[in-house]
Formats: structure tokens, sequence, C-alpha cells
């Protein structure tokens, strides 16, 4: 058996842990059909909240997609380590040779990949409820959606990770996450109300610009950090 | 400058001692909260060696296992695991050590196999199917190979995670109750195991209440109570032929003293 060195052998050791996540949701699909059932519901409520007046429910869309995506999101990580819990395979899987920022980078990979599975289902739901014009900022959702998807992932995968040795983790996770998540949703639901209303101030850039920023710092403080975390 | 040369030689000589040394832990402790697990625990195993942790529950067996394991730091104390250090050099340590624990550590959603295909992978090899086969064989799960572990009795999951060692061929195994779950066939492969892992090197320690069942693989036992290790014995305890059996661990007579 050849015998891969060096950040190939780390990128293939995250890639394995992609394949497993994704391989046991598809499966069971357990998770997916859980966490999308409480999105659609969770957009459905919002919207008999709001009433049937169409301007304020354009008007919320943006930031009530973003928290239906930040709530079903937060099922999803959970999942994702108690995966990990059974059988104690979370020991198994840190006993492995390696850097253990690879597990990290693995687990981030499969949430990104289960958590845009589920955008796919939610945007297009919450265009039919609230009346979205989806096709003319295609574009600029699409990055949108990917970057301040990817600066929620990040956030909640390195704090389930926190949250996983705790009995209380269902109740932990949210605690810890959701005020941290708070400079990634504001620039997530300011980008896309921008976008909804035709940008005409053109202030959506500025918005994706800092969300890259949010996405490079938590990305490279959660790699950096995971190693502490993780530990018993 | 020939003190020097002195000083030199005879480091050269601890270190070719030590290389031979699969463990040299020296005082470990360990706290959980206010209690104390471990309360400072020395021990030497050589590489080849088996050694039974013997102890009651609670006695700290499962937690100096897991501190070798590098799953753990310990509180208080150090040492080294072949030369490598045990809190700072966790990574390089990680490359030699097995540890089998009380749960298996396998995916329920995956087939025996592909939980060895993935084993392999986060080893950093390339996966190979002729050798996760015959790791499948090696512990009786071969016509098993394309079931999901969920459907596995607890003792065919404990054997996948003994497949799991066979392909990882660790220099340092650490098993805790390795014979729970398992039937007298799976008893047999563990010593099997062990038996051929101790002959190619590799040092073992084996945490377990049954020690009637370790007796044919076993070089040694040290006993522990209540967080340290109270006595050690050099002699090995008599192969009953896997029968219970009540083994009386005394002081240690001198290395290479059979009782069998």
């Amino acid at each position: 058996m050849e015998r891969v060195r060096g950040w190939r052998r780390e990128l293939a050791r995250a890639g394995a842990i992609v394949w497993k996540d994704l391989t046991a949701e598809r499966r069971t699909r357990a998770n997916f059909n859980a966490v999308v059932s409480l999105a659609v519901l969770t957009l459905l409520l919002f919207g008999f909240a709001l009433g049937p007046d169409t301007e304020a429910l354009r008007a919320a869309a943006a930031g009530v997609l973003w928290l239906t995506v930040l709530f079903s999101g937060v099922l999803a990580f959970n999942r994702s380590y108690q995966l990990e819990l059974e059988n104690g395979a979370l020991d198994t899987l840190l006993l492995y040779p390696g850097e253990r920022r690879s597990i990290f980078l693995g687990k981030l990979g499969a949430n990104f990949a289960f958590v845009l599975l589920v955008e796919l289902v939610v945007v297009p739901v919450a265009a039919v409820i609230y009346n979205l014009p989806l096709l003319r900022p295609f574009p600029g959702l699409a990055g949108v959606m990917l970057l301040g998807t990817l600066g929620f992932v990040t956030l909640g995968t390195f704090y389930a990770a926190m949250a996983s040795r705790s009995r209380a983790r269902e109740v932990l996770l949210p605690l810890l996450l959701f005020p941290m998540m708070i400079p990634v949703l504001v620039g997530s639901v300011e980008a896309t109300s921008a976008l909804l209303a035709g940008d005409p101030m053109g202030d959506s850039g500025a918005w994706l610009r800092l969300l890259v920023v949010f996405d490079l710092v938590f990305l490279v403080a959660s790699v950096l950090a995971f190693e502490h975390v993780i530990e018993e | 400058m020939v003190e020097d040369r002195e000083g030199a030689a005879l480091q050269a000589i601890v270190y070719q001692r030590d290389a031979g040394l699969a463990v040299d832990v020296n005082g470990i402790a360990r706290r959980f909260g206010r209690k104390w697990a471990l309360r400072g625990v020395s021990l030497r195993v050589e590489a080849g060696e088996v050694v039974a942790v013997v102890g009651r529950n609670g006695s700290g067996k499962t937690t100096l296992l897991r501190i070798l394991a590098t799953l753990l730091r310990p509180t208080r104390g150090g040492g080294r695991i072949y030369g490598h250090d045990l809190v700072s050099e966790a990574a390089e340590i990680r490359e030699l050590v097995g540890l089998l624990g009380h749960a298996p550590g396998i995916y329920g959603d995956l087939t025996a196999q592909e939980n060895l295909v993935f084993a392999l992978r986060m080893m950093g090899r390339t996966p190979d199917r002729s050798a996760v086969l015959e790791a499948l064989e090696a512990v009786g799960l071969a016509r098993e190979a394309g079931e999901r572990a969920r459907h596995f009795s607890a003792g065919m999951q404990r054997r996948l995670a003994l497949a799991r060692m066979f392909l990882q061929r660790p220099r340092l195994i650490l098993l805790d109750e390795p014979y729970a779950s398992f039937d007298p066939e799976g008893i047999e492969r563990v010593n099997a195991f062990l038996k051929e892992s101790s002959a190619r090197g590799a040092a073992a320690l084996v945490a377990t209440h049954d020690l009637a069942r370790a007796a044919a693989v076993v070089d040694r036992v040290v006993r522990m109570d209540a967080g340290t290790l109270v006595e050690e014995s050099w002699t090995r305890p008599a192969d009953t032929g896997g029968e219970p059996a009540a083994f009386a661990v005394g002081p240690g007579e001198g290395r290479g003293e059979w009782n069998a």
C-alpha cells in the first residue's frame, strides 16, 4: 500500500471524511429530510406571521431566508458530530495519524455540501412564498449564498466540535454559535436584500467583500484552534 | 574534547537503549474535575512485550491507555512512546499507536469494507481492496464485507474494529477489555493478533478483567488500584485454557521466570 505524504495526504484525509459523511447521509437521508422539513415549515410560519402584504413579505424575505438556513443548519451540525459519537468513532478519528485540522476541513466540506443542498430546496420555496425575483439577481445571489454559507458553516462546524463533548450539546451549540454569527448574518442579509431589491445603490459589492473577509478570518481561526477544542 | 566525545557516545548508548523501549512513562497523573483518575504511574514496556493491566473498575486502566494513545494529556508527569514525547510529539506517536477501546469506533451506515477503506484513507494510505479483504478474512468477516455495520452484533462490530488494527499494524497496541463481546473464536483471533504483533516486535498493553483469556499471550502483569500501579509481576500467569481462574499478582521476581 502506497503511503501518501504531506499536504496531499491531508487533503486526501479531508476528502475521506467528506465521502464518509455524505455516503452515510445518502444511505439514511434522515438528516436531510428533517432539516428540509424544518426549513420549509419555518418559511411558512414566518409567512403567516408577516401576513398577506406582498411588500412586507418581500422586505422581510432576506432576513427570514437566512434565519431559516441558520436554524436548520444547527440541526445538521449537531448531527454531523453525533455520527462520530455513536460507537466511539470520534476517538478513532482523533487517533489516526496526521493533522487534526484535516478532520475539521473534512467536516467543513461535508457540512458545506449538505447546507448548500438544503438551500437548493429552501431558496426556490422562499421565492414562491415571498414572491421573490430570483432570475435577475441570480449570479450575485449565488455568490452571497456561497460566501454566507461558508462563513456560517465554518463557525457551525467549529462550535459543534466544541459542544460535541458536552451532554447539553443541542442547547450549547446555538448559545455558542448565534452570537458569533452576527457579522456573517448581517452581511448576508444586507447583501441579499440589496440584490433582491435590484441593487439600486450598488452596495451589495461592499457587503460581499465584507463576507469574504469574515470567511477568511473565521476559517483561519477555526483551523488553527480546532485541535485544542476537539481534545477531551 | 575527550569528555565531549565520551558524553556523545554515552548519549548514543542511551538513545540506542531507549529505542527498544516502547513505553517509558514517569509519574503520570490525570485529574477529571476534582477526582484524580491516575495518581502517578510509572511504567516501562519493551518492544515485543505484551503486558496485561488488571485492576478493579475505576482503577485507572482506561485513563492510562487513553493517555498513552494521546487521547488525553496527563495533568502531571510525562513520558515517551518509542522515544517520542507524550505531549509535544503526539502527532508522531499517533503514527505508531493503535487503540481498541470499549466502543468499536466504526460507522454503522458504511459497510464493513467501506469502514476499512475509510480507515486506510485516514491513515494516509491508498485504499487496497485485497488488503481490506485480507483483514476481514483475518477476523472472520469476509462474508459480511458488503453488509452495513449497523446490522452487526456487538461481537462482529468489535471484530471489524480489530480488522482495522490488522490493517494499521501499530507498533504499540493498546487494547481495553479486548475479550468483551467476543465468542471463543473471536478471543482466539485477538490472541493470535497479539502473538503475531509481538513476534514482529510490537508492544502491547492489554487492560482486562479476564486474565485467564490473556494468559496465553501476556509476558507480564501489572495491577492498578485507585489510580496507582500497586503490583508488578514478571511471572507469566498460568494458562488455564480460557477457564476462569484467580491469579495472585505478586511483586516481580525477575524477568524470565515463568510460572505456567
